[in-house]
């Protein structure tokens, strides 16, 4: 479990690894915490000539509070998001979905841009950042551009990212008065890349009834999975029990296809699928009914 | 005043400032000038024929020093020992095929060794490891126990006409009698998994010829590290004393560290020599899961009969178990199956039949209870299904069956790991059984709480399990106690240390012997140059062999130490005390000798000596039980499912 010869470069800005990274195109990979990608490496699964180590890179280690939300460095360790109060402030739902990622140790090393970009269909960042909008900034040596949470995911640890471009920055929009969210997942064992995960957004309107739901889903397809039809049971609806189980079935039933492999099958899967996003939604409710119309920090469990 | 009571006392262990510092030697530490490494290149398949191989790439790669294969082993290449004889069981089937260093013409499991890659270092190694051509046509593999005996099934070992590995029956009293007599009579099917034991150092070996000594030393994270120097003497042509095997601190055994003359084991010191210069493989946690012996995976039909009290009538077990690919450690497994499913119940009819099984999987071996827990597994759940179907509580079930206080010596008639009947030396089962219960509230629970959290739809359910654990084994195991001139105590055993805490426990032993501080008492074990006899760590043995060596060792050293003191202080040695690192007159601690004094005096360096004078105040005991030792226990828990 040794990985194969490759190059190592240790920038300390960004704009010195885009060059790296332009120079040796698609025969390099940036490495943040490693994580991911030095496994696959020791595996020989992933064989990159050149490897830009960002973890010199301190601009891009941030969590910022800003106009248009929440700001996140792609280096920002994912404890640091996890023990930050912005977070829990700003967007309890990520804050929620944190100490589900694997173990301590991995969060203290694993980064949130690393995460996103390794785009691994179980993560749990993935399915929170298009549950909550989340928008990429990408850069490159040539520019710069934008990158909404529904086009950044592409398919299996697939992303719109392009070689030679860099995740740097997600941004996180501040959620309407009278919301609620709520992560809930199902593990073998806590740490273990979930079975099934359900990342849910609410928000309600003044009367109390369902304005708009964005509930995604984890570890069902090749990438994350936005529940859509699910939202359309929710649209317009008085919050309830039945309301719920019936989001959650037709979430089970009508948004997913999930696969069959050693730790569960397609029809567990799919059980699962209606059993958390019901749990989910009754949580997401309960919280924006309680809530004051601005996120509090929500405890979480 | 005598010694201070040291044994059983809550010391500082005196082996964790060393492991908390990282100053404990692990093989993989050992690094040494101009080391090469190794990798080996595994079988992917589970079942193929092997039918050609080219190294010629892998040889040019630059970095690369040597690649074996089987056909580079010359007389090397020769099937492992068989560790374990089977017992003297009266028509008994067994078919030794124990495991090749490396694969020859069919591969039989993944991550059976195909071939040795040796280079400058592990990563050029696993480079070359690409370079390989190896041709194998995959054959249907055999992985399910009962399909592996089905007529017609693909053959892990071809010489022979099925994949039976074994077969044996044992049994006490008469079981067709008992069930005739039976009020119930229960059958079911139990299904142990499989399981791998991931200790958290993977196996390493470091090897070094050093031509001038002509001496090869062996660093390997053995749990039997003289049997594996005896052995490999041996396999290579050396003398026992040419070879050193140091099994330094271990992280972990659990049963497949014992003695195993791996593949890896006996490669990496015959390369050393051939290539002069050290060489280190150190296993990585994928090889680990593959290539590190395995245990459990058995099937068992067994079926109960009671009469109306609950009183055990007899049992009758047929099972099935999984050796895998090899079955080089004998029938230890299935025969503690076999006898320990008898537990601390008295069970007057008994008959029990096993056939070992060869699959396409890796090789299995004891870990942690070495068979015992399937046994127990299977008479326990057949407890609970006979408390439920008599209407009887199920730790009542239990009492109405445990053996009572004035049976011990028991003789439980079936043949155990050591090959002799299992003999359960004492015992005094109730009590355990009613503490157990008491520290979970047994009554209350059953009773107000487990409706109450029902009624609430949790799930609360609970679980009781009596045991016998054979402990202590022979053959024996040896201590040599030394007291230095400066007073401390040196004391060396052959039995290594994967982090029982040998090293407090057998200095906490010796201390009291003598009279000396836990912390003044210097262990050295695993090093087979400060001891070369004994067997191992292995069957909970270590405190109660290995400890009673160190002890005889201690009180023999005791009277030497009493003896010269009753010359220089001119007192009888009934009137000595030892305390506080000395010896002293009783009732005048002022006038005394320290032991190293006493040790200075033992070895005079001018001057005559008594005829049969042995000099130093050292001494080597041994140990060894007639039989081993029966703990016992109980498990009680409550469990939520979700
Ligand atoms: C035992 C274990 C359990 C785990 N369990 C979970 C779990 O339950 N849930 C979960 O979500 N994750 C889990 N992980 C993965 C972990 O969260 C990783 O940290 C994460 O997936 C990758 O983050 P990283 O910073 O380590 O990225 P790296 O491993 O360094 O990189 C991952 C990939 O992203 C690319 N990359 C990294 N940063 C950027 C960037 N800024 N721009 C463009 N590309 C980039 C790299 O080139 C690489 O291809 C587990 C990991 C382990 C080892």
């Amino acid at each position: 479990m040794k990985p194969a010869r490759f190059d190592y470069f240790a920038p300390g800005t960004v704009d010195e690894a885009l060059a790296l990274l332009a120079e040796h195109g698609d025969q390099a990979k940036p490495l943040a915490g490693g994580q991911s990608l030095i496994p696959a490496m020791n595996f020989r699964l992933a064989r990159p000539q050149v490897l830009v180590d960002l973890n010199q890179v301190a601009a891009l280690s941030y969590i910022r509070a800003n106009g248009s939300g929440l700001a996140i460095g792609a280096m920002t360790r994912q404890r640091a998001v996890e023990r930050s109060d912005l977070v829990a402030r700003a967007a309890p739902l990520l804050a929620e979905a944190m100490p589900s990622i694997a173990h301590p140790q991995i969060r203290n090393r694993g980064t949130v841009g690393g995460s996103l970009a390794h785009a691994d269909p179980s993560a749990e960042l993935p399915a929170v950042a298009l549950a909550l909008e989340t928008r990429f900034r990408a850069k490159s040596a040539t520019g710069e551009r934008w990158i909404p949470a529904g086009e950044f995911f592409k398919g299996m640890l697939e992303t719109a990212l392009e070689p030679g471009e860099l995740l740097v920055e997600i941004a996180i929009p501040p959620l309407p008065a009278r919301s609620g969210t709520a992560f809930l997942e199902m593990a073998r064992r806590h740490g273990d890349y979930a079975l099934v995960g359900v990342a849910a957004v609410v928000t309600l309107e003044a009367n109390g009834r369902c304005q708009a739901a964005r509930v995604a889903l984890l570890s069902v397809g090749d990438g994350p999975v936005l529940a859509s039809e699910a939202a359309t049971v929710l649209a317009g609806q008085a919050p309830s029990a039945e309301l719920a189980r019936a989001a959650g079935e037709r979430a089970a039933s009508r948004d997913v296809d999930p696969p069959s492999d050693i730790h569960a099958s397609a029809a567990y899967r799919r059980r699962l699928v209606a059993v958390l996003t019901r749990r989910a939604l009754e949580r997401a409710f309960e919280r924006a009914e309680k809530g004051s119309g601005e996120q509090g920090a929500v405890p979480s469990g | 005043m005598e010694s201070r009571r040291q044994i059983g006392e809550r010391v500082r262990r005196t082996e964790d400032a060393r492991l908390l510092t990282g100053r404990a030697l692990f093989v993989d530490d050992v690094r040494l000038d101009g080391m090469l490494h190794v990798a080996f290149l595994r079988s992917q398949h589970a079942h193929a024929r092997l039918t050609g191989m080219d190294a010629t790439a892998a040889r040019a790669r630059p970095g690369v020093v040597a690649v074996y294969t089987a056909a580079d082993l010359g007389d090397y290449w020769r099937p492992g020992p068989l560790l374990v004889p089977p017992p003297p069981i009266a028509g008994l089937v067994f078919n030794a095929c124990t495991q090749v260093p490396l694969a020859k013409e069919k591969l039989r499991h993944v991550g059976e060794p195909i071939a040795m890659v040796v280079a400058e270092s592990r990563y050029l190694a696993e480079d070359a490891l690409d370079d390989i051509v190896v041709e194998a046509e995959p054959l249907p593999a055999v992985v399910d126990l009962e399909a592996a005996l089905a007529k017609g099934a693909p053959r892990v070992h071809e010489h022979l006409p099925s994949n039976v590995a074994a077969h044996a029956v044992q049994r006490k009293g008469d079981y067709a009698r008992a069930k005739q007599r039976a009020h119930t009579v229960i059958k079911r099917r139990f299904r142990y998994d499989r399981g791998a034991s991931a200790a958290i150092e993977n196996r390493a070996v470091a090897a070094q010829w050093d031509p001038r000594a002509e001496e090869l030393t062996v660093w390997d994270t053995t749990q039997a590290p003289i049997p594996i120097r005896n052995g490999l003497a041996q396999l290579l042509g050396l003398l026992e004393s040419q070879v050193r095997v140091v099994a330094p601190f271990v992280g972990g055994g659990f049963g497949p560290k014992i003695m195993m003359y791996y593949p890896e084991e006996v490669l990496v010191p015959w390369a050393a020599m051939k290539l002069g210069r050290p060489v280190k493989w150190t296993e990585d946690r994928q090889e680990n899961f593959f290539a590190t012996t395995q245990e459990r995976g058995q099937i068992h039909d067994a079926e109960i009969t009671l009469d109306q009290s609950g009183k055990i009538l007899g049992v009758r077990d047929v099972f099935l178990h999984d050796t895998g690919a090899y079955d080089p450690y004998g029938l230890t497994v299935p025969i503690n199956s076999q006898c320990t499913l008898l537990g601390p119940y008295e069970i007057p009819n008994y008959e029990s039949e096993f056939t070992a099984v060869f699959t396409n999987k890796t090789i299995v071996t004891p870990v942690r209870g070495a068979g015992r827990q399937h046994g127990v597994f299977v008479i326990e759940r057949l407890l609970d299904f006979a408390a439920k179907e008599l209407g009887i509580d199920r730790a009542e079930i239990r009492r109405r069956n445990l053996l009572r206080r004035d049976q011990f010596p028991f003789n439980n008639e079936i043949l155990f790991q050591d090959s002799a009947p299992l003999t359960y030396d004492s015992g005094d089962y109730e009590p355990a059984l009613d503490q157990a219960l008491e520290l979970i509230d047994y009554h209350r629970f059953v009773r107000e709480e487990q409706p109450r959290l029902r009624a609430a739809g949790r799930h609360v359910g609970i679980g009781i399990v009596c045991y016998v654990e054979g402990t202590g084994i022979g053959p024996y195991e040896g201590a040599r106690v030394t007291v230095e001139p400066g007073g401390r105590v040196r004391l060396a055993t052959g039995v290594g240390t994967q982090g029982q805490g040998h090293f407090t426990a057998f200095a906490q032993i010796v201390a009291e012997v003598l009279g000396v501080d836990v912390a003044d008492v210097h262990v050295i074990t695993g090093d087979t140059r400060e001891f070369h006899w004994g067997t191992g760590t292995f069957a909970s043995r270590g405190a109660v062999v290995a400890g009673s060596a160190c002890q005889a060792a201690a009180l023999r050293v005791r009277e030497k130490i009493l003896e010269l003191a009753s010359q220089e202080l001119e007192a009888s040695k009934a009137d000595l005390v030892l305390a506080g690192g000395s010896v002293h007159v009783r009732g005048d601690p002022s006038a005394g000798i320290t032991l190293g004094a006493l040790a200075v005096k033992a070895n005079p360096l001018r001057g005559a000596v008594r005829p049969g004078t042995e000099p130093g105040l050292e001494a080597t005991a041994y140990f060894g039980p007639d039989r081993g030792s029966t703990a016992s226990g109980v498990h009680a828990m409550l469990v939520e499912v979700r």
